[in-house]
Protein backbone atom coordinates (compact mmCIF):
# COMPACT_ATOMS: atom_id res chain seq x y z
CA UNK A 1 0.00 0.00 0.00
CA UNK A 2 1.32 3.42 -0.92
CA UNK A 3 1.86 6.42 1.80
CA UNK A 4 -1.26 8.78 0.32
CA UNK A 5 -3.50 5.34 1.24
CA UNK A 6 -1.95 5.14 4.87
CA UNK A 7 -2.64 8.31 5.73
CA UNK A 8 -5.96 8.62 3.93
CA UNK A 9 -6.66 5.62 6.93
CA UNK A 10 -4.73 7.27 9.71
CA UNK A 11 -7.53 10.41 8.92
CA UNK A 12 -10.54 8.12 9.03
CA UNK A 13 -9.44 6.12 11.65
CA UNK A 14 -8.81 9.36 14.01
CA UNK A 15 -12.46 10.76 13.01
CA UNK A 16 -14.16 7.78 13.72
CA UNK A 17 -12.67 7.56 17.00
CA UNK A 18 -14.13 10.90 17.35
CA UNK A 19 -17.18 9.73 16.63
CA UNK A 20 -16.97 6.81 19.34
CA UNK A 21 -15.93 9.67 21.57
CA UNK A 22 -19.02 11.37 21.25
CA UNK A 23 -20.85 8.21 20.89
CA UNK A 24 -19.54 7.45 24.57
CA UNK A 25 -20.35 10.98 26.12
CA UNK A 26 -24.36 10.09 24.91
CA UNK A 27 -24.14 6.82 26.61
CA UNK A 28 -22.38 8.63 29.87
CA UNK A 29 -25.36 10.77 29.80
CA UNK A 30 -27.81 7.99 29.62
CA UNK A 31 -26.17 6.24 32.39
CA UNK A 32 -26.65 9.28 34.54
CA UNK A 33 -30.37 9.72 34.10
CA UNK A 34 -30.55 5.87 34.29
CA UNK A 35 -28.92 6.32 37.75
CA UNK A 36 -30.66 9.32 38.74
CA UNK A 37 -34.12 7.47 38.16
CA UNK A 38 -33.37 4.23 39.36
CA UNK A 39 -35.55 4.28 42.37
CA UNK A 40 -38.17 6.11 41.15
CA UNK A 41 -40.40 3.32 40.59
CA UNK A 42 -43.92 5.17 40.53
CA UNK A 43 -45.26 2.28 42.80
CA UNK A 44 -44.11 0.29 39.74
CA UNK A 45 -41.92 -2.77 39.92
CA UNK A 46 -38.47 -2.44 40.23
CA UNK A 47 -34.94 -4.21 39.04
CA UNK A 48 -35.24 -6.84 41.17
CA UNK A 49 -38.34 -8.31 40.16
CA UNK A 50 -37.97 -7.81 36.53
CA UNK A 51 -34.52 -8.81 35.56
CA UNK A 52 -33.14 -11.99 34.60
CA UNK A 53 -29.30 -12.93 35.74
CA UNK A 54 -29.02 -15.28 33.88
CA UNK A 55 -30.43 -13.93 30.95
CA UNK A 56 -28.25 -11.21 31.02
CA UNK A 57 -25.12 -13.37 31.69
CA UNK A 58 -26.05 -15.08 28.60
CA UNK A 59 -26.45 -11.65 26.61
CA UNK A 60 -22.81 -10.81 28.29
CA UNK A 61 -20.66 -13.93 26.99
CA UNK A 62 -22.58 -13.56 23.57
CA UNK A 63 -21.16 -10.07 23.21
CA UNK A 64 -17.71 -11.02 24.41
CA UNK A 65 -17.59 -13.80 22.28
CA UNK A 66 -18.25 -11.81 19.16
CA UNK A 67 -15.93 -9.28 20.01
CA UNK A 68 -13.31 -12.71 19.82
CA UNK A 69 -14.76 -13.38 16.87
CA UNK A 70 -14.24 -9.99 15.44
CA UNK A 71 -10.45 -10.25 16.17
CA UNK A 72 -10.17 -13.30 14.42
CA UNK A 73 -11.79 -11.72 11.20
CA UNK A 74 -9.22 -9.09 11.68
CA UNK A 75 -6.48 -11.89 12.38
CA UNK A 76 -8.11 -13.22 9.31
CA UNK A 77 -7.32 -9.94 7.03
CA UNK A 78 -4.00 -9.14 8.39
CA UNK A 79 -3.33 -12.92 6.67
CA UNK A 80 -5.12 -11.87 4.09
CA UNK A 81 -7.28 -15.14 4.09
CA UNK A 82 -10.80 -14.12 2.64
CA UNK A 83 -12.56 -17.25 3.23
CA UNK A 84 -11.51 -17.32 6.96
CA UNK A 85 -12.31 -13.22 7.43
CA UNK A 86 -16.08 -14.10 6.07
CA UNK A 87 -16.56 -17.29 8.11
CA UNK A 88 -15.34 -15.57 11.18
CA UNK A 89 -17.65 -12.44 10.64
CA UNK A 90 -20.21 -14.78 9.88
CA UNK A 91 -20.10 -16.03 13.42
CA UNK A 92 -19.96 -12.26 14.52
CA UNK A 93 -23.05 -11.86 12.64
CA UNK A 94 -24.71 -14.58 14.31
CA UNK A 95 -23.83 -13.94 17.60
CA UNK A 96 -24.83 -10.35 17.63
CA UNK A 97 -28.30 -11.44 16.24
CA UNK A 98 -28.52 -13.90 19.02
CA UNK A 99 -28.07 -10.79 21.12
CA UNK A 100 -30.50 -8.69 19.89
CA UNK A 101 -32.83 -11.62 19.54
CA UNK A 102 -32.69 -12.00 23.82
CA UNK A 103 -32.65 -8.63 24.22
CA UNK A 104 -36.16 -8.12 22.28
CA UNK A 105 -37.54 -10.91 23.95
CA UNK A 106 -36.67 -9.32 27.26
CA UNK A 107 -38.10 -5.73 26.23
CA UNK A 108 -41.61 -7.66 25.02
CA UNK A 109 -41.60 -9.46 28.21
CA UNK A 110 -41.66 -6.69 30.23
CA UNK A 111 -43.99 -4.77 28.31
CA UNK A 112 -46.39 -7.72 28.37
CA UNK A 113 -45.74 -7.48 32.30
CA UNK A 114 -47.21 -4.12 32.39
CA UNK A 115 -43.40 -2.88 32.65
CA UNK A 116 -43.44 -0.88 29.50
CA UNK A 117 -41.25 2.49 29.10
CA UNK A 118 -44.47 4.39 30.10
CA UNK A 119 -44.61 2.49 33.89
CA UNK A 120 -42.17 4.68 35.09
CA UNK A 121 -39.30 7.34 35.61
CA UNK A 122 -36.71 3.93 35.71
CA UNK A 123 -38.46 2.23 32.98
CA UNK A 124 -38.07 5.25 30.63
CA UNK A 125 -34.81 5.37 31.50
CA UNK A 126 -33.77 1.87 31.64
CA UNK A 127 -35.38 1.57 27.67
CA UNK A 128 -33.85 4.33 26.43
CA UNK A 129 -30.18 2.98 27.95
CA UNK A 130 -30.53 -0.45 27.03
CA UNK A 131 -32.26 0.25 23.85
CA UNK A 132 -29.97 2.69 22.65
CA UNK A 133 -27.44 0.02 23.00
CA UNK A 134 -29.28 -2.63 21.38
CA UNK A 135 -29.85 -0.02 18.08
CA UNK A 136 -26.06 0.33 18.25
CA UNK A 137 -25.66 -3.28 18.21
CA UNK A 138 -28.80 -3.83 15.23
CA UNK A 139 -26.56 -0.94 13.27
CA UNK A 140 -23.20 -3.16 13.65
CA UNK A 141 -24.87 -6.15 12.39
CA UNK A 142 -25.70 -4.21 9.57
CA UNK A 143 -21.92 -2.72 9.40
CA UNK A 144 -20.87 -6.71 9.38
CA UNK A 145 -23.43 -7.57 6.19
CA UNK A 146 -22.31 -4.29 4.15
CA UNK A 147 -18.88 -5.64 4.63
CA UNK A 148 -19.17 -9.29 4.10
CA UNK A 149 -20.67 -8.12 0.71
CA UNK A 150 -17.68 -5.72 0.11
CA UNK A 151 -14.96 -9.00 1.01
CA UNK A 152 -17.50 -11.05 -1.30
CA UNK A 153 -17.14 -8.36 -4.62
CA UNK A 154 -14.53 -6.07 -4.33
CA UNK A 155 -11.69 -8.60 -1.76
CA UNK A 156 -9.68 -7.37 0.63
CA UNK A 157 -8.52 -3.81 -1.47
CA UNK A 158 -7.05 -1.20 1.11
CA UNK A 159 -10.59 0.89 1.15
CA UNK A 160 -12.09 -2.98 2.34
CA UNK A 161 -9.48 -3.36 5.36
CA UNK A 162 -9.79 0.23 6.02
CA UNK A 163 -12.87 0.03 6.83
CA UNK A 164 -13.37 -3.33 8.34
CA UNK A 165 -10.64 -1.90 10.59
CA UNK A 166 -13.32 0.90 11.77
CA UNK A 167 -15.73 -1.73 11.80
CA UNK A 168 -13.66 -3.25 14.22
CA UNK A 169 -13.56 0.05 16.84
CA UNK A 170 -17.00 0.14 16.81
CA UNK A 171 -17.61 -3.47 17.37
CA UNK A 172 -15.52 -3.60 20.68
CA UNK A 173 -17.06 -0.19 21.50
CA UNK A 174 -20.18 -1.37 21.89
CA UNK A 175 -19.18 -4.35 24.17
CA UNK A 176 -17.56 -1.67 26.62
CA UNK A 177 -20.64 0.11 27.07
CA UNK A 178 -22.74 -3.34 27.57
CA UNK A 179 -19.45 -3.67 30.30
CA UNK A 180 -21.58 -0.64 32.01
CA UNK A 181 -25.33 -1.81 31.26
CA UNK A 182 -24.43 -5.10 33.05
CA UNK A 183 -22.60 -3.67 36.12
CA UNK A 184 -24.49 -0.35 36.56
CA UNK A 185 -28.29 -2.04 35.36
CA UNK A 186 -28.53 -5.66 35.57
CA UNK A 187 -25.51 -6.54 38.25
CA UNK A 188 -27.05 -3.62 41.32
CA UNK A 189 -30.64 -4.50 40.22
CA UNK A 190 -30.14 -8.22 41.39
CA UNK A 191 -28.55 -7.89 44.44
CA UNK B 1 -3.50 -1.23 8.19
CA UNK B 2 -3.70 -4.89 6.91
CA UNK B 3 -0.23 -5.56 6.10
CA UNK B 4 1.67 -5.23 9.45
CA UNK B 5 0.36 -4.73 12.59
CA UNK B 6 2.56 -6.48 15.09
CA UNK B 7 0.45 -5.19 17.88
CA UNK B 8 -2.92 -7.36 16.71
CA UNK B 9 -1.96 -10.96 17.44
CA UNK B 10 -3.85 -14.06 18.46
CA UNK B 11 -2.42 -14.12 21.63
CA UNK B 12 -3.50 -10.37 22.25
CA UNK B 13 -6.90 -11.82 21.97
CA UNK B 14 -6.84 -14.80 23.51
CA UNK B 15 -5.18 -12.97 27.07
CA UNK B 16 -7.52 -10.16 26.85
CA UNK B 17 -10.71 -12.53 26.27
CA UNK B 18 -9.48 -14.79 29.23
CA UNK B 19 -9.25 -11.67 31.89
CA UNK B 20 -12.45 -9.95 30.46
CA UNK B 21 -13.83 -13.90 31.33
CA UNK B 22 -12.62 -13.67 34.67
CA UNK B 23 -13.36 -9.85 35.32
CA UNK B 24 -17.16 -11.33 33.84
CA UNK B 25 -17.30 -14.13 36.38
CA UNK B 26 -16.29 -13.13 39.12
CA UNK B 27 -19.09 -9.77 40.02
CA UNK B 28 -21.95 -12.39 38.22
CA UNK B 29 -20.82 -14.85 40.98
CA UNK B 30 -20.84 -12.65 43.57
CA UNK B 31 -24.72 -11.50 43.06
CA UNK B 32 -26.08 -15.09 42.20
CA UNK B 33 -24.03 -16.28 45.79
CA UNK B 34 -24.44 -13.03 47.82
CA UNK B 35 -21.23 -14.90 49.22
CA UNK B 36 -20.71 -11.24 50.59
CA UNK B 37 -22.82 -8.28 52.09
CA UNK B 38 -24.14 -6.10 49.01
CA UNK B 39 -22.02 -3.10 49.89
CA UNK B 40 -19.15 -4.80 49.40
CA UNK B 41 -20.25 -6.79 46.35
CA UNK B 42 -21.07 -3.19 44.70
CA UNK B 43 -17.34 -2.30 45.29
CA UNK B 44 -16.51 -5.32 43.43
CA UNK B 45 -18.63 -4.78 40.33
CA UNK B 46 -17.72 -1.47 40.20
CA UNK B 47 -13.60 -2.25 40.16
CA UNK B 48 -14.07 -5.47 38.22
CA UNK B 49 -16.16 -2.88 35.40
CA UNK B 50 -13.42 -0.27 35.41
CA UNK B 51 -10.46 -2.98 34.57
CA UNK B 52 -12.24 -4.72 32.38
CA UNK B 53 -12.82 -1.72 30.74
CA UNK B 54 -9.49 -1.17 30.36
CA UNK B 55 -8.93 -4.29 29.50
CA UNK B 56 -10.64 -4.02 26.46
CA UNK B 57 -8.81 -0.85 25.59
CA UNK B 58 -6.05 -2.53 25.27
CA UNK B 59 -6.38 -6.13 24.27
CA UNK B 60 -9.67 -5.63 21.53
CA UNK B 61 -8.83 -1.86 20.80
CA UNK B 62 -5.15 -2.23 20.88
CA UNK B 63 -4.44 0.82 23.02
CA UNK B 64 -1.33 1.17 23.68
CA UNK B 65 0.41 4.49 25.07
CA UNK B 66 3.37 4.63 22.85
CA UNK B 67 2.08 3.18 19.21
CA UNK B 68 -1.38 4.70 19.07
CA UNK B 69 -1.46 8.04 17.82
CA UNK B 70 -1.66 10.98 20.68
CA UNK B 71 -4.35 12.60 19.18
CA UNK B 72 -6.29 9.44 20.15
CA UNK B 73 -5.14 9.33 23.27
CA UNK B 74 -6.50 13.15 24.03
CA UNK B 75 -9.42 12.79 22.52
CA UNK B 76 -10.14 9.41 24.87
CA UNK B 77 -8.60 11.70 27.86
CA UNK B 78 -10.81 14.01 26.99
CA UNK B 79 -13.70 12.01 26.91
CA UNK B 80 -13.00 10.36 30.09
CA UNK B 81 -12.71 13.72 31.81
CA UNK B 82 -16.16 14.72 30.05
CA UNK B 83 -18.12 11.72 30.94
CA UNK B 84 -16.66 11.64 35.28
CA UNK B 85 -17.61 15.56 35.34
CA UNK B 86 -20.47 14.61 33.73
CA UNK B 87 -21.67 11.56 35.47
CA UNK B 88 -20.30 12.55 38.73
CA UNK B 89 -21.82 15.88 38.34
CA UNK B 90 -25.24 14.54 37.37
CA UNK B 91 -25.09 12.43 40.71
CA UNK B 92 -23.99 14.90 42.99
CA UNK B 93 -26.72 17.78 42.16
CA UNK B 94 -29.96 14.71 41.56
CA UNK B 95 -29.14 13.35 44.94
CA UNK B 96 -28.48 16.45 47.05
CA UNK B 97 -31.38 17.97 45.51
CA UNK B 98 -33.95 14.75 46.30
CA UNK B 99 -32.26 15.14 50.02
CA UNK B 100 -33.12 18.46 50.38
CA UNK B 101 -36.44 18.31 49.08
CA UNK B 102 -36.90 14.73 51.28
CA UNK B 103 -35.95 15.96 54.67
Amino acid sequence: MNATMTGVHEERAFGFWLYLMSDAIIFALLFATYLVMRNNLAGGPGGGELFDLSNAFVETMLLLVSSLTFGFAALSADARRRGAVLMWLGVTFVLGVAFVMLELREFAGMIAEGAGPDRSGFLSAFFTLVGTHGLHVSGGLTFIAVMMGQIVFKGLTPPVTSRLFRLGLFWHFLDIVWIGIFSVVYLPGGL
Amino acid sequence: MGEARPYRSLRTYLIGFALALVLTAVPFGLVATRALPAGQILVVIAVAAVVQVLVHLRFFLHLDLRTTPRENLLALGFAAVLICIMIGGSLVIMFNLHYRMWV
